[in-house]
């Protein structure tokens, strides 16, 4: 079983959505980063699950899977507000709570 | 007589008692709380809607007041069968056996009797019982029911008789009042008060007629409530009324409580009947029944206008006329004597009235009747002259009970209602038509103006004064005779020999001949005083006027003594055989034997009463107003002011006794002067005193919490952490930047640190 290769791609995914979180100033590019974090972990523990040899993986997979369908409706229609009303989805320009 | 001591006897030997009363008898009889009930419904009418009827409501209290005298004219028919036909069951009650001593009690009446003429024949009388539960409490039942007797019936005719010739009277007397629609709405429920009372079976029921007559009387007298004396008199009448309801209300407990000791099973008793026969049976002990009798006492004093609790009447005459007629002469006033009547086996046992001694109620009577007769002598106003002659008749009547002439007590009541109402009526017709009570300034002559009032207002005041053969002779006659201390030709044999009662009667007698002398001479004779042309009344004053001057005249027939001899036997004594209860609830009273020679001897003593007076007034003050040229009411010179004894006596009653100066200077400043001072002491030195203590107390321990406990550690803890709070804030408001991204940088590095932590631990 090649643990290590899935577990690979999966921190190099992690990476580059952590790096498009962090980087990116539009909104939907955003919100694209934390799919790839959240497949991230998908891939983990599907690997995880394969490798011990039991369903568990497979079924935080797919609760994951439907978490994120929610949280990206919920992320997209902000976004659409968000540019309706102020013409932008740059997030470095949204800082209204800033203290 | 020997029935009822043979009852009395059985029952006590055995453990039951008869108490004179069936549940049975005609419809009549047994549905006579319909009386009361017509004048409630028409009250209840007139109020809602009395101001939209043509009359003002007037017809509707003159409908129900008329059929309710039409229902009480045939439930006396239906009780002069039921009283010597009846054949029904009586009831009996469960008594706790008493001993010889009481046994001995019950038949005390046996040595009095001896001369004595027996009752009526003796045939027992039963009333007519019902009842009905009113509520239930800890289960003590308490009842609401009728009984009804001779007294009952003979109350239901009077009342209801007098109300509706009122009725019709005020009709025009009260024409165009302002609250002439509320006058009859509360002339209704003083009807049917007064009504419910009379039938009272109970001592509660009693209680509460008892407060509703004292509220229509408050409300009556004070109808023209805007002048500031007339509601005066109103609170004067109540509040005094309240001093002897007070003593109803605990002698009636006292008497419930006493009845429950005899009676087995049983937590107390109101039922009038129950209570009597008990006490008549020697069941009750001797010292609740005085208590209870001086209890009740206090409250015939004040309702009925006994010395020294009269004084609220005289001035109850501030409401209209119609009202003192039927309330303030025939009807209200006589409930107490009624009550006396009515709960004759407690006082009769209480204040032991068979034992020939002074006793409390006969001596308050007799004082009263004199004490009210000297009064009428002093008044101007007309109508006080009433007053206290009613006074003094309602002493007559207590005097008579005192002494155990009940019949003649209740007869007199009779005759009194009839007569004096006339009279009452009769000196309203004489104010409508002078528009004034003053009978020195504003009366005199009025013979010529006033036929018919006048004709009935002289029959009245013979029938007052007690010349034969009007009402007042016979009834005086017959109370003179029951006092039993004549013993001349008979004229003894009552219940002992009460020699003093019978002088103050003699002497109440011969002052009630005089003053009524001088008030009808004021009234009617010499010269007119006032203004205007004074003019006879119409055919609603006068009508009621002559129907009552009729009843005055004829009204003494219905009970002529026993052993008259112009007279044949039926008609002897009938008002006694129907009227007076010869049953368990009764006690065994001796009858004194009627006297010619004194029947003769009151009759001089009336004349002459009148003659002195008429003297006076007819003859000198006639005199000396010819001489004068004008009409006088009294001699210029007259005793009172050539003999300084006189004059002190004309003071003393002129001020009535200063018995209004006593209650209002002596009792009531002497109870609220001391009571105002010591609450004020009380109030300034203890009560003041501690709340000031206790405030200096607190002040200061609030002051040392404020400042050391409040200012320092309170508030600077609430400080201090405020202002942490508050710099920590001022610290971390950096951190929080707004930016998304930012926060999702310290995110991820504090997961990798984290993350970090948790390989090198584990």
């Amino acid at each position: 079983m090649l643990l290590n290769q899935f577990l690979l791609l999966s921190a190099v995914l992690f990476a580059i959505g952590v790096y498009g979180v962090l980087a990116r100033r539009n909104g939907v590019l955003v919100l694209m980063s934390i799919e790839l974090i959240l497949n991230a972990v998908n891939i983990n523990l599907v690997a995880f699950g394969a490798f011990r040899a039991t369903v568990g993986g497979e079924v935080f997979a797919l609760f994951i899977i439907a978490v994120a369908a929610a949280e990206v409706g919920v992320g997209l229609a902000m976004v659409l507000l968000l540019y309706r009303n102020r013409r932008s989805i740059d997030l470095t320009q949204i800082d209204q709570l800033r203290g | 007589m020997d029935a009822l001591l043979a009852i009395a006897a059985a029952t006590v030997a055995g453990n039951d008692l008869a108490l004179g009363i069936t549940e049975g008898g005609s419809w009549l009889l047994r549905n006579v709380w319909l009386i009361p009930l017509l004048p409630a419904l028409s009250f209840v009418g007139i109020l809602f809607f009395g101001k939209k009827m043509p009359r003002g409501g007037s017809e509707l209290g003159i409908a129900a007041v008329g059929i309710a005298f039409v229902l009480a004219l045939l439930t006396g028919v239906a009780w002069v069968d039921h009283r010597d036909d009846f054949h029904g069951e009586e009831v009996h009650v469960a008594i706790v056996q008493v001993d010889d001593h009481g046994a001995a009690a019950a038949g005390h009446g046996d040595d009095a009797d001896d001369g004595g003429a027996a009752h009526g024949g003796g045939h027992p009388s039963l009333a007519v019982h019902r009842t009905t539960t009113w509520f239930q409490t800890n289960g003590v039942e308490f009842t609401v029911g009728t009984l009804v007797d001779g007294l009952a019936v003979m109350m239901l005719l009077v009342v209801t008789l007098v109300s509706l010739l009122v009725h019709v009277y005020s009709t025009d007397y009260v024409h165009g009042d302002r609250r002439y629609t509320h006058f009859f709405a509360f002339l209704s429920l003083f009807s049917a008060s007064m009504l419910l009372l009379v039938v009272s079976e109970n001592t509660l029921q009693l209680l509460c007629a008892w407060e509703l007559v004292g509220v229509c009387s408050f409300a009556l007298i004070g109808h023209w409530w805007e002048d500031k004396p007339n509601s005066d008199a109103a609170l004067k009448a109540f509040l005094t009324n309240r001093v002897g309801d007070m003593g109803l209300l605990v002698g009636v407990t006292v008497l419930f409580f006493a009845a429950g000791s005899a009676l087995p099973d049983r937590f107390g008793s109101f039922s009038i009947a129950e209570t009597n026969a008990l006490a008549n049976s020697g069941a009750l002990s001797h010292t609740a029944l005085v208590v209870a009798a001086a209890c009740l006492m206090a409250a015939v004093m004040s309702k009925s206008g006994q010395f020294f609790l009269h004084t609220w009447l005289p001035d109850a005459m501030a409401g209209p006329t119609p009202v003192s007629a039927l309330i303030h002469a025939a009807t209200m006033v006589v409930a107490g004597v009624f009550m006396i009547a009515r709960m004759y086996g407690v006082f009769f046992e209480g204040f032991q009235i068979g034992g020939s001694s002074i006793n409390l109620m006969a001596l308050i009577g007799g004082l009263t009747t004199i004490v009210g007769a000297l009064l009428a002598f002093v008044q101007r106003d007309i109508k006080k002259v009433l007053a206290y002659s009613t006074i003094s008749q309602l002493g007559y009547m207590v005097l008579a009970l005192g002494v155990g002439a009940w019949t003649a007590a209740v007869f007199h009541l009779f005759t009194h209602a009839f007569f004096k109402a006339c009279l009452f009526l009769g000196s309203g017709s004489v104010s409508h038509a002078v528009h004034s009570f003053d009978m020195k300034s504003d009366m005199g002559g009025l013979r010529k103006d006033m036929p018919h009032t006048y004709r009935t207002f002289m029959i009245g005041t013979v029938a007052l004064a007690g010349l034969p053969p009007l009402a007042g002779f016979w009834s005086k006659d017959e109370i003179l005779v029951g006092t039993g201390g004549w013993g001349l030709m008979g004229g003894t044999g009552g219940n002992g020999a009460y020699t003093l009662m019978l002088g103050m009667g003699m002497l109440t007698a011969a002052l009630t001949a005089a003053y009524m002398t001088r008030c009808v001479y004021l009234t009617f004779f010499g010269e007119f005083r006032g203004h205007g042309q004074p003019h006879e009344s119409g055919p609603r004053i006068t009508v009621p006027l002559w129907i009552l001057a009729s009843l005055a005249i004829v009204a003494g027939l219905v009970n002529l003594p026993k052993g008259f001899q112009l007279a044949p036997g039926s008609l002897q004594e009938r008002f006694g055989h129907f009227v007076e209860p010869v049953a368990g609830y009764f006690p065994a009273i001796s009858h004194a034997t009627p006297s010619w020679s004194l029947a003769i001897v009151s009759t001089m003593v009336v004349m002459g009463g009148i003659a002195a007076s008429g003297w006076y007034y007819f003859v000198k003050v006639e005199a000396a107003s010819k001489a004068a040229g004008t009409s006088l009411t009294e001699l210029p010179d007259g005793p009172t002011t050539r003999y300084p004894l006189a004059r002190m006596g004309h003071t003393l009653l002129a001020n009535k006794y200063y018995l209004d100066h006593f209650y209002n200077g002596v009792v009531a400043d002497g109870t609220k002067g001391p009571l105002a001072r010591m609450a004020n002491r009380i109030n300034q030195d203890v009560i003041d005193h501690t709340v000031d203590v206790v405030g200096e107390t607190a002040v200061k321990a609030g002051t040392v919490v404020y400042q050391k406990i409040d200012q320092l550690v309170v508030d600077g803890v609430v400080n201090a952490s405020g202002r942490g709070s508050s710099g920590a804030g001022e610290k971390l408001r950096k951190i929080n930047s707004g930016k998304v991204q930012s926060y999702a940088a310290i995110l991820f590095a504090a997961a990798t640190v984290l993350a970090g932590v948790l390989i090198v631990i584990v």
